[in-house]
C-alpha cells in the first residue's frame, strides 16, 4: 500500500533512503519500522510503501487502520549508503517490494531527464505481487517472474545470463529484496566478475 | 513528544523484561542484514590484528586464536532494525585477550573495528573492554555462518549489532573518536539498545 505524507520542515531525500514510522500507544508503549520512499525528491509529499504483514504491529496499523488526514510520527531521510547520486549510471536489482528504492530513483532520474542512466531487474513470485508494474513496463525493466511465465519467459529464478545486457561502464550495482535475494543477486553479480567494492546491498530483515 | 497514534493500541500485557525500547522478539530467526556481497573468507587465510595506538602491534592466524584462552557469551542481541533475538550463545576469545598481548597506549580511547570487506565501525576502548566484547567463531556450539558473518565476526553484543562487524579482520586503537561505515551514514556513534541510540542525535 502507497502511503503519501504531507511531511512539514521536511529535508529532500536522496533516492534510496527510507523513512521511520513509529506509532505511540496511549499507555506511552512505542513500536517503529523503517519503510522505503517510492516518491522521488521533487515530489511534494513523501510516499512510503508498505507491505502489509499479517502478523506485522506496524504494517497492519498503517494498511488497516490510518485514514487520510491522520497524523503520524516519521523520522527521515535516513541512510546514507543506499543512495544514487542522479549521476553514475547504475544497475538496480530488485527482488519483490524491494523494487521501492528504485521506484524513487526512476522518478528522480525522470524527473531530471536522467533515465538514461538507469538499467533494472526485478523479480517477482508473480505480477500481480510486484508493485509498481506499470512504472516498470515503462521505463523498460527486466522483469523476471518465479512462479508463473512473463511473454516468451518460463517461470524461474534471475539468471546472470539475463543480467549481462544490462551491464554498462561505470555503472555501480544496487542490490535490494529479501536476505536469500539479495544474497542470490549479488552472488551472481560477483560471478560475472563485478567487483564486490561496486555493488550496494539492501536487504530486508523481518519488519512488521 | 508527539501524542498516540489514533488507534493504536500495540501488543499487551507480556512484554518481556529483556527487550529493550522499541525491540521486539524475533524467535528463533536470525534475519541477515549486510550492506555488501557476501565474501566467502577460508580459515587459513583469516587473520586478526590489533594495532593503532598499541604497544605491540599483534596478528593471530585462526590456529593462533584457537590457541588462545576460550571464552564464550550467553545472552541476548539487539538489531537496530528493532529485531532482539533471546539465549544466543556464540564462542571465541575475549578481546580482553587480544589487547592484553598488544597493550594499548595510555592515550588510547577508541576502537575502529575493519572487517575484510572493508566494513568499519567504531567503538570506544571502553565498550570492549572488561568481558563486554569477543571475537567469535562459533554459534550455538557449530562453526559460525558466513552469511552471519564466519568465518570470524566480533560481538559486542550490549550494543546494537552493526557494531558487532562481520567477517572481522582488524582493531585499530585511536586517541579520538572517527565515525565508520554506518555511522558516516547517519547512524549513532555508540549504538546503546536501552537509550534506543539508533540514529545521530538520539
Amino acid at each position: 500500500m502507497q502511503l503519501r505524507l504531507d511531511v512539514h520542515d521536511r529535508i529532500d531525500h536522496m533516492p534510496g533512503q527510507h523513512y521511520v514510522v513509529r506509532l505511540t500507544a496511549e499507555d506511552g508503549y512505542t513500536a517503529q519500522r523503517s519503510y522505503s520512499v517510492a516518491s522521488a525528491p521533487g515530489d511534494p509529499l513523501v510516499e512510503l510503501f508498505v507491505e502489509r504483514l499479517d502478523d506485522g504491529e506496524v504494517s497492519t496499523h498503517l494498511t488497516d487502520v490510518v485514514e487520510p488526514g491522520d497524523e503520524l510520527e516519521v523520522r527521515g531521510p535516513i541512510g546514507g549508503w543506499f543512495v544514487w547520486d542522479g549521476e553514475t549510471p547504475a544497475l538496480l536489482i530488485a527482488g519483490g517490494v524491494g523494487v521501492v528504492p528504485f521506484v524513487a530513483m526512476l522518478r528522480h532520474a525522470r524527473a531530471i531527464g536522467r533515465a538514461d542512466l538507469l538499467r533494472i531487474a526485478v523479480s517477482s513470485r508473480t505480477m500481480a505481487e510486484l508493485p509498481y508494474t506499470g512504472e516498470l513496463l515503462d521505463a523498460g525493466a527486466l522483469i523476471v517472474l518465479t512462479r508463473e511465465a512473463h511473454g516468451i519467459r518460463p517461470a524461474g529464478r534471475l539468471t546472470a545470463a539475463e543480467l549481462v545486457p544490462l551491464w554498462e561502464p561505470g555503472q555501480i550495482a544496487y542490490v535490494c529484496g529479501s536476505a536469500s535475494f539479495a544474497e542470490a543477486a549479488s552472488q551472481l553479480l560477483v560471478g560475472l566478475g563485478w567487483p564486490p567494492s561496486g555493488i550496494r546491498v539492501e536487504r530486508f530483515g523481518p519488519s512488521g | 513528544m508527539p501524542g498516540p497514534t489514533r488507534g493504536f493500541l500495540g501488543r499487551r500485557g507480556d512484554r518481556d523484561p529483556r527487550l529493550p525500547p522499541g525491540q521486539y522478539d524475533v524467535g528463533g530467526d536470525w534475519p541477515v542484514l549486510t550492506a555488501e556481497p557476501t565474501p566467502r573468507i577460508a580459515p587459513e587465510t583469516w587473520s586478526i590484528t590489533v594495532d593503532g595506538a598499541v604497544e605491540s602491534p599483534t596478528s593471530w592466524t585462526w590456529d593462533e586464536a584457537h590457541r588462545l584462552p576460550p571464552s564464550e557469551y550467553r545472552g541476548d542481541i539487539h538489531c537496530v532494525t528493532t529485531w532482539s533475538k533471546f539465549d544466543t550463545r556464540f564462542g571465541g576469545v575475549s578481546v580482553d585477550t587480544l589487547l592484553e598481548a598488544a597493550r594499548p597506549t595510555a592515550d588510547a580511547h577508541f576502537v575502529m573495528a575493519t572487517s575484510r570487506t572493508g566494513y568499519t565501525t567504531n567503538l570506544s576502548l571502553e565498550d570492549v573492554t572488561g568481558g563486554k566484547a569477543w571475537v567469535v567463531w562459533e554459534f550455538d556450539g557449530k562453526p559460525l555462518p558466513v552469511e552471519h558473518g564466519g568465518p570470524v565476526r566480533l560481538l559486542v553484543p550490549h550494543l546494537y549489532f552493526w557494531k558487532s562487524a562481520k567477517w572481522i579482520s582488524r582493531l585499530t586503537l585511536m586517541n579520538r573518536d572517527q565515525p565508520g561505515f554506518w555511522e558516516q551514514n547517519g547512524y549513532h556513534d555508540r549504538g546503546d539498545p536501552w537509550r534506543q541510540q539508533r540514529y545521530q542525535g538520539d
